[in-house]
């Protein structure tokens, strides 16, 4: 091919894809200007451009941090059952994904089965019989509430089986022979042989942790219980009242992901999309 | 002291291992999955108020025959194939032309598509109800008015409201849907390209019979993932409307209806009932997948 048709085929390539990543930042964009508004302009007027460049300012901030408003403790809670879930999530996981992968018993394709069968149902199908079982264990408005039902994630094992599958067994009994119990082995020897796997899945089970919104605003109810998510959804209301707080905290929600994804991409990449590396 | 001794020697066996190590599942998914799928199940044939329950038989199921039933069910498999059909052709068409020669900073175009997939429902349904709003000077309104059209209140009408939700499901999704057919296109083989080549194929020819087909594992993937999250759509559907709630049901779903019976209304039988025709429809998609991919036999 000759060099001034391959020349327009990457300028035309490049047209396509500078028009499609400016309308994938453009809500975000219009969010994040919204921020530097005063809500009230927002409800009067609607989500645009029209900045007035003049008058705006981070007074919208200014009223986030002032400590006058719950935000911050619904930022602490979700930040803490994030931290928690994904740290359970994943030692649990792994177990559970290394029993699979690393031994034969009886039993192993039926219950391996019933992980794939978890898998697949969707959790919305059971949300009324986990809620009345989470009132009746007592556990509303707790953090336990939201994290225990999911504390094992069937995604997880998936992935872990699979990746302790390309471990060869000799491993296994080269420890054994020296005299390494079944437990050691897993602790001292195997759970560092994952660590390159625990920070994709980290990521893939901090940001469904972190995002969760239905499940955590059926089980929490008073406002110093509810996650960040729960949180920015009860400010909306018909008069506009709290669009201050919605706007500059539904943004500072989103940046310190932002951060986190361009220092760890290779990460988040792997770790979101990791359902599809099935062999 | 000796028995402590058997215990410790039974748990340390090399038989009962894996079930120790599988057990915080077993546990997780008697106590949680099992039992709820079959207090549900229970639950669909009773009435229940407070701590009185009664067997009714198929009552619960009888109600649903409703017309507004019907239509959340419609309007989840709307949405459903709809999504499949957009989240499918277009992230695998952007793939490839992602990873076409003649393209330059990949990377970068790479991970700005997939930052939407980072925000939460709440903060993308916020910027979408506001973008998508019914004053003049709302972002959408503003778009059309450029084009002479006059503002609509975008989430009242069904047209209007489907725009809006394939907007966002489109914005949240391409990218991660690109990404699994980026993955998926590293694992072709580039020979075959050059054989197309010299049989002389056109870059669409090669599209069709090589790409297209080879992908296939992965749109089998992206099928599943779409039709049960589609099927399973709800929260964004609340965050447009600020509540289960939608002008004439327009964006009442599924999950919309089991919300609505089960925690809006206390109607624990019916929701109980939605429940299970819900795992019923989940259990027959899979059946028919798998009798169709045999991606089961495959993953052994």
């Amino acid at each position: 091919m000759n060099k001034a048709k391959s020349r327009t085929r990457t300028t035309l390539l490049m047209i396509f894809f500078i028009i499609v990543a400016v309308i994938t930042l453009l809500p975000l964009a219009l969010l994040a200007c919204a921020s530097l508004r005063p809500g009230v302009e927002l409800m009067r007027n609607g989500l645009n451009f029209n900045i007035d460049w003049a008058n705006a300012n981070f007074d919208e901030y200014r009223l986030l941090f002032s400590g006058e408003n719950a935000y911050f403790t619904w930022y602490k809670n979700s930040l803490v059952i994030t931290v928690v879930q994904v740290a359970l999530a994943l030692f649990l996981s792994a177990c559970v994904g290394y029993g699979f992968a690393m031994y034969d018993f009886k039993g192993k394709n039926f219950f391996f089965m019933l992980v794939l069968l978890v898998m697949m149902v969707p959790t919305e199908v059971i949300l009324l019989p986990l809620y009345r079982l989470i009132v009746n264990m007592k556990l509303m408005n707790t953090m336990w509430g939201i994290i225990l039902p999911y504390i094992v994630v069937p995604m997880l094992v998936f992935f872990f089986r699979q990746y302790l599958s390309g471990i060869p067994k000799d491993f296994l009994e080269a420890a054994r022979v020296d005299g390494c119990s079944e437990y050691g082995i897993f602790v001292k020897i195997m759970l560092p042989l994952m660590k390159p796997s625990f920070a994709a899945m980290g990521i893939y089970q901090g940001m469904q942790s972190w995002n969760n919104f239905l499940w955590p605003m059926i089980v929490t109810n008073s406002i110093d219980k509810i996650t960040l998510p729960v949180g920015l959804q009860s400010l909306i209301t018909p008069y506009g009242n709290n669009y201050d707080i919605l706007i500059a905290g539904s943004c500072f929600a989103i940046i310190p992901i932002l951060i986190l994804f361009i220092c760890f991409q290779r990460y988040f990449i792997e770790g979101m999309t990791a359902g599809g590396v099935k062999g | 002291m000796k028995k402590q001794g058997i215990f410790k020697r039974f748990i340390y066996s090399k038989k009962v291992a894996p079930y120790v190590f599988i057990a915080p599942f077993l546990i997780t998914f008697a106590l949680f999955f099992a039992y709820s799928i079959v207090s549900m199940i229970i639950m669909s044939f009773q009435k229940v108020s407070g701590p009185n329950t009664s067997f009714v038989g198929l009552e619960n199921y009888k109600i649903l025959t409703n017309a507004v039933f019907i239509k959340s069910l419609k309007n989840s498999a709307f949405y459903t194939v709809v999504t499949c059909a957009l989240m499918i052709p277009i992230p695998m068409l952007m793939a490839a032309l992602l990873n076409s020669k003649y393209m330059k900073g990949r990377a970068a175009f790479r991970s700005i598509l997939f930052i939407p997939a980072l925000t939460s429902v709440v903060v993308s349904g916020v910027v979408f109800r506001l973008m998508f709003g019914e004053l003049e000077g709302s972002f959408m309104n503003r778009l059309i008015a450029l084009f002479g059209a006059g503002p609509i209140v975008w989430l009242r009408k069904p047209v209007t409201v489907w725009i809006t939700l394939f907007f966002l499901c489109l914005w949240r999704w391409t990218g991660v849907n690109m990404m699994y057919y980026l993955s998926g296109l590293q694992q072709i083989p580039e020979d075959l390209y050059e054989s197309a080549d010299i049989d002389g194929a056109s870059t669409w020819q090669r599209f069709r019979y090589v790409t297209i087909p080879l992908l296939k594992p992965t749109t089998v993937y992206v099928l599943t993932i779409s039709i049960f999250g589609g099927m399973a759509m709800f929260s964004e559907s609340f965050m447009l409307f600020n509540g289960n709630k939608s002008p004439n049901n327009v964006g009442t779903t599924l999950v919309g209806m089991l919300y609505r019976m089960g925690f809006e209304q206390n109607n624990i039988g019916i929701a109980s009932a939605i429940g299970v025709i819900f795992l019923a429809i989940v259990l027959l998609i899979n059946v028919v997948q798998l009798f169709f991919n045999g991606t089961f036999r495959k993953e052994r």
